[in-house]
């Protein structure tokens, strides 16, 4: 059996996970909770004591090294199964063993598969680190022996919404902040909130972010580290389930019997994953200037205290920061490069064709600061083949071409192939997808050029910074930094020579016409698909709906068209879309969304929205005010 | 008898009162460093440490251990040495600038005055770090022009008049102790600057045994005030740890608190009457009462204006009757969170003894560093045993352990009741008596701390001292937090040995206490320490802040943390302090530039 002596925080008073239970229920934060609710129901303190320690009972992780141990042997196992080899950066490993020991330490993992977090711990247990206690979402609970496994593995469970719960809120959060100040374990959780169905980094969520950045903001820990860290897949586990989820076929619950199920997909091969533990970063340093100590320092530490303005924002900008971070560490494999110039190119292309575009874009992204794992050596055509053989189930080569596979294409009804089509698109766009984020800036500009009436910079800027606001959902994009953005984009598009800017205008060169046309293509789908989703709003919806109306009903919306052959983009199927340009929307001021008791609800304003079509289509000029530095 | 010397003790260091001439004062003391002459740490010839002079009692005594410690903590070594220059430059001087007709008034006024270049030097600085290294080493760019010696109240209003009348700026300066720059010439300050020095006033004027009052001229020194009281059976309790040298004026000025303060209160608790003379004329109140409520209590403005506003020239301060009884104590706790959970027990019950200090484990390792030679091979013996039965029997761990020393005052029966009292709370929180020999040291260490720096100047180690009030529950997260800021500004900046940086809760109150931190490091291979000093001291201070500490506890603003100020105390409050200051002194007869 291994030798398990992690290294641990050098501030650590070791304890046991029922002794930080019993701390976080005596503590004065949830004590005072407690109290004041118990004044204003009128019900007896020890009412709602009981009640916090039932919360804190389903909540709580009960780490045992022998389910630790039990976990890492058959992961190990399962592991070897499935995956061909998993790369780690070794200097990250020690940057993190330093880190542990140092300051209490904050693990952000991107969020693409339940893989995650298991190989995340497997991961620091094999190098004798401290295991995480880890933010899992309450619906583990329910699959019966693996729940109460997983919480002996150091998972701790949270409800996926309690916002109106003060109580659920206090005990919680004391609950993860005494483990922080005790320095208990590294503490683990997802920014992105949940899964990401599309493999596309989604928007941080800020609740548990500003939950570990407290004790450092009332001084109780001298700082915290946050470390990113990007964990990709050659293949994902979960690839088809996402895509029949994006499609509406709903998500089936996580149960036991639904894991020994997926046993099946143990005889299969989903290739390398990468994990990049990223440079820790000390909380400290990027408060150092920003946060204004007075209102700390005015009210006892326990009182719940909802954070100043300037704080919510400087959590946003961390949070957006440490994804950002993700997003650079990630390392992208030959296949994704290869989706990304099969979506341009279907329902077929040549090999030949898609080796040479493949390598080809290998070196735009290289250009754009993406972090390829091409292996040395490895020619371009090996390189897709074996990227071929691995996602057989999306695109096989037949005779020289290269296929989209969608299966029972040919003998069905128009509404089966449309579906099995799209299926096979949203699966190939996980891949491409990976790459969004890094052509994000470059390729806004490129569409901005082509939508612009002119190439005069401040037009280009305006058609940039409205893109941007429509994506600021869909992409990831630093808070208030738009003009920065245009900027890098300008930038990258120069060092490509794709275009040529002058002190007034920016217009592209002969050379890069093909970059630029490409890098539209790449994100022709969300363009299309949000004007879809957007017609879809301002025609159909007169009256007030809410999400459950709105997503089935714009599915079938694009449905239709998709079937009467008026619109290619299958994308604009996807659920995730469709919340993120009604989101957007939201934000634009177009539709006003509005909470009740059952979610919220939503209004569209017709004209607004009609507006914002004219935009994209460039019939009216973007209205915005140009930034006066340009 | 114990050996360690109590250097606290007002009434057994010093024999000797500082009498006679103004400038025969200063003969007595270092002119580049902190006390007498005949004071100080050396190495002796077998390379041990050794305290000079009669006035100690640690006076002419070996400290075997503590080369060691000094070598352990800073890397330094005593090969590696600097000297100071021997004497003062008079040519290095600035020339004293005095207008012929300000030195006829003044001469007919019979006041004496001096524009000799040691006797300005000497008044041009307090006790900062880098007042210190500029005198061993270079030269202040602005000193007094002209020194002059008051005798009495009435002199102080004939100077203030020639000022405003010759528009010349005053400086006060009392007993020279500051540690915030307040002494500090202006640079910029083109009129001629007269060092107002108050020490030839002196007298008690009266004792009101009725009232247990005494009126004193501000001028008197600390330790000749308690011994003059002593000679009516007396005395005032303030003791801050300057008191062999600072003056009674400066404890007003700069809002002092002594060490004994649970029992005599701060100078705010103890002044009942205060005399000062402004370029507006005197400000007093008509009475001689305990409280009155006629507004904002205009003490107030003048406690901690900090020589902006005018000269201190009297005082009524409270007495009490000497205590029959004084007993040392020392608690060990296991740690440093058990021994401060322990002094908030103390003073949520109010039973604080006169003092009580709780010490961290660094702190505690300094102390024992500057324990003398034993005398008997049975006293090394017992030393033996404590050790062994506090660390084997006991398991503290010697590393981490932090001692609380304890000083009781008052009738026999009710200290040792008091004493009962306080150990017993002490044991709740895993605390052991630890004897009163360990209590008295402790003590000691806050007077010897002075002198030790002119050593540390001596081996490349340059060090300061300060201080922060703080509400209890985050005084654990501060004292944790300030030390971790200091080792880590001290990495950055290239230091390349760990400094010493240590603390101790050195004064408790009902809703907080106050926190005083050492530090010091090795400044070898720096080519500006004092500027490196100052950064990391500013980080500190910073650190202090953002932990909800306070600007300053008792040490005062001065210049050298005036920057904090609005933060401190607002806009509005910095506000109000300004018009006070330009209704008394529209001209800024009192431009030392402190505070504001």
């Amino acid at each position: 059996m291994k030798c398990y002596t992690p290294v641990i925080y050098k501030g650590l008073s070791p304890c046991k996970p029922h002794a930080i239970k019993s701390a976080v229920l005596q503590s004065e934060q949830v004590q005072y909770v407690i109290k004041q609710l118990a004044k204003e129901l009128g019900e007896s303190p020890d009412i709602i004591q009981e009640e916090a320690t039932e919360i804190l009972d389903e909540m709580g992780h009960r780490m045992q090294l022998g389910a630790v141990r039990f976990f890492a042997f058959t992961l190990s196992k399962i592991f070897k199964q499935l995956f061909q080899r998993v790369c780690v950066n070794e200097e990250g490993m020690q940057r993190l063993q330093h880190a542990i020991q140092e300051h209490p330490v904050v693990l952000l993992p991107s969020h693409r598969s339940y893989v995650d977090f298991l190989m995340l711990s497997y991961l620091l247990y094999t190098y004798d680190l401290a295991l995480p206690v880890i933010a899992a979402g309450i619906d583990f609970l329910g699959m019966k022996i693996v729940g109460e496994l997983l919480r002996r593995a150091g998972a701790f469970f949270m409800r996926r919404s309690f916002g109106g719960n003060r109580l659920y809120w206090a005990v919680f959060a004391e609950y993860v902040k005494t483990m922080l100040r005790n320095g208990y374990a590294p503490i683990e959780f997802f920014l992105e909130g949940t899964r990401s169905r599309t493999a596309k980094t989604l928007t941080p969520k800020f609740g548990l972010l500003s939950i570990v950045m407290e004790p450092f903001f009332k001084r109780e820990v001298f700082d915290t580290y946050l470390v990113p860290i990007s964990i990709s897949y050659e293949r994902i586990l979960e690839e088809s389930l996402y895509a029949y989820e994006l499609l509406g076929v709903p998500k089936p619950k996580e149960s036991t019997s639904g894991l020994l199920k997926a046993r099946r997909i143990l005889s299969d091969n989903f290739g390398t994953i990468h994990i990049y533990v990223g440079q820790p970063v000390s909380l400290r340093t990027l408060a150092s200037g920003r946060i204004n100590r007075c209102p700390y320092n005015l009210v006892p530490r326990h009182l719940p205290q909802k954070p100043s303005e300037d704080i919510q924002e400087f959590v946003s900008d961390v949070a957006y920061k440490m994804e950002l971070l993700q997003i650079e560490n990630m390392v992208l494999s030959p296949w994704v490069l290869v989706a990304a110039v099969l979506l341009q190119n279907l329902p077929a292309m040549e090999f030949e064709l898609l080796i040479e575009k493949t390598l080809w874009l290998k070196g735009l992204t290289q250009t754009f600061g993406g972090f390829i794992e091409w292996p040395d050596n490895l020619c371009a055509k090996k390189a897709v083949l074996s990227g071929l053989t691995l996602h057989s189930n999306i695109a096989c080569l037949v005779d020289g071409h290269v296929v989209l596979n969608d299966k029972g294409v040919e003998d069905g009804a128009v509404g089966e192939i449309v579906f099995r089509r799209a299926l096979a698109v949203l699966m190939c766009a996980t891949y491409r997808n990976q790459l969004l984020n890094v052509f994000v800036r470059p390729a806004l500009v490129a569409i901005a050029l082509q939508m612009a009436p002119s190439f005069r910079k401040e037009e280009v800027y305006s058609c940039f910074s409205f893109l941007r606001d429509v994506f600021s959902d869909e992409f990831i994009f630093f808070p208030g930094i738009s003009l920065k953005d245009f900027e890098e984009g300008c930038f990258l598009l120069t060092k490509c020579d794709a275009i040529q800017t002058s002190q007034q205008e920016i217009y592209p060169t002969d050379k890069g016409s093909g970059t630029v046309s490409f890098l539209s293509a790449m994100f022709r789908p969300f363009v299309e698909g949000y004007q879809l989703i957007f017609r879809y709003l301002s025609k159909e919806m007169k009256e007030a709906f809410n999400e459950k109306q709105f997503i089935p009903g714009a599915r079938n919306f694009v449905f239709q068209l998709l079937e009467k052959g008026s619109t290619q983009c299958y994308e604009a199927l996807s659920s995730d879309m469709q919340k993120n340009a009604l989101s957007a929307l939201v934000q634009l001021g177009a539709v006003k969304r509005k909470k009740t008791p059952n979610g919220f609800t939503y209004n569209v304003n017709q004209e607004a929205v009609s507006k914002i079509l004219d935009m994209f289509d460039a019939r009216i000029p973007v209205q915005k005010p140009v930034a006066a530095r340009l | 008898m114990v050996l360690d010397a109590d250097l606290a003790g007002s009434s057994d260091c010093c024999t000797r009162a500082l009498e006679g001439s103004g400038s025969a004062v200063q003969e007595l003391l270092k002119w580049n460093g902190w006390g007498y002459n005949d004071s100080k740490f050396i190495f002796n010839k077998k390379g041990q440490a050794e305290f000079t002079g009669k006035r100690y009692r640690l006076g002419g005594m070996v400290l075997p251990t503590f080369k060691e410690w000094i070598e352990k903590t800073f890397g330094a070594s005593l090969e590696h040495k600097t000297t100071s220059r021997t004497s003062l430059n008079v040519n290095d001087v600035p020339p004293s600038v005095v207008n012929e007709e300000f030195l006829q008034d003044l001469r007919a006024t019979k006041i004496s005055y001096s524009q000799d270049a040691e006797d300005r030097v000497f008044r041009a600085h307090g006790h900062c770090l880098h007042e210190i290294f500029v005198l061993r080493e270079g030269m202040f760019k602005r000193i007094p022009d002209i020194v002059v010696w008051p005798v009495c109240h009435e002199d102080v209003v004939k100077i203030v008049e020639l000022a405003c009348k010759h528009n010349l700026c005053i400086i006060p300066f009392g007993g020279g102790t500051s540690v915030s720059s307040a002494l500090e010439c202006p640079e910029e300050e083109k009129r001629t600057i007269v060092s107002l020095d108050t020490s030839q006033m002196n007298r008690i004027l009266w004792i009101d045994e009725k009232n247990l009052t005494a009126c004193v001229e501000a001028g008197i020194v600390g330790q000749d005030l308690e011994k003059q009281l002593a000679e009516s059976g007396f005395c005032t309790g303030h003791e801050p740890d300057s008191m062999e040298f600072s003056s009674l004026g400066g404890w007003v000025a700069t809002r002092a608190s002594g060490m004994k303060k649970n029992i005599y209160g701060n100078i705010e608790d103890l002044v009942i009457h205060i005399k000062m003379v402004t370029p507006r004329g005197i400000v007093e109140k008509n009475c001689q009462v305990p409280r009155m409520s006629t507004g904002p209590d205009i003490h107030h403005f003048i406690m901690g204006s900090e020589g902006t506003l005018g000269v201190v020239t009297e005082v009524t301060i409270k007495i009490r009757p000497v205590p029959e009884y004084q007993k040392y104590g020392s608690v060990v706790f296991p740690n440093f969170e058990r021994g401060v959970a322990c002094l908030r027990e103390v003073a949520k019950q109010r039973c604080a003894p006169a003092s009580i200090r709780l010490v961290d484990n660094a702190q505690f390792q300094f102390g024992h560093a500057l324990k003398p030679q034993v005398a008997s091979i049975f006293t090394s013996f017992l030393d033996g045993l404590k050790k062994f039965y506090i660390t084997k029997f006991k398991g503290f761990d010697p590393n981490i352990l932090c001692v609380a020393t304890l000083l009781f005052e008052g009738d026999r029966e009710k200290v040792l009741q008091h004493e009962k009292q306080v150990y017993d709370i002490a044991t709740k929180f895993g605390g052991l008596a630890a004897g009163e020999d360990n209590g008295q040291r402790g003590y000691m260490l806050t007077f010897v701390i002075a002198y030790l720096r002119d050593l540390g100047l001596d081996y490349y180690v340059i060090g300061e001292s300060f201080e922060t009030s703080v509400p209890w529950d985050r005084v654990l997260d501060l004292c944790r937090n300030v030390k971790e800021r200091i080792v880590r500004e001290c990495k950055e900046k290239g230091v390349q040995f760990a400094p010493l940086s240590t603390c101790r809760v050195t004064q408790t109150y009902d809703a907080g206490a106050c926190v005083y931190f050492y530090f010091a490091f090795n400044y070898r291979g720096i080519s500006d320490p004092i500027h490196v000093y100052e950064q990391i001291e500013r980080a500190a201070r910073e650190e202090i802040l953002a932990n909800g500490g306070s600007l300053s506890h008792h040490h005062g603003v001065g210049k050298l943390r005036k920057r904090w100020m609005k933060e401190s105390i607002s806009d509005v409050g910095l506000g109000m302090l300004r018009s006070v200051k330009e209704y008394v002194d529209p001209n800024n007869i009192f431009g030392n530039k402190n505070l504001l």
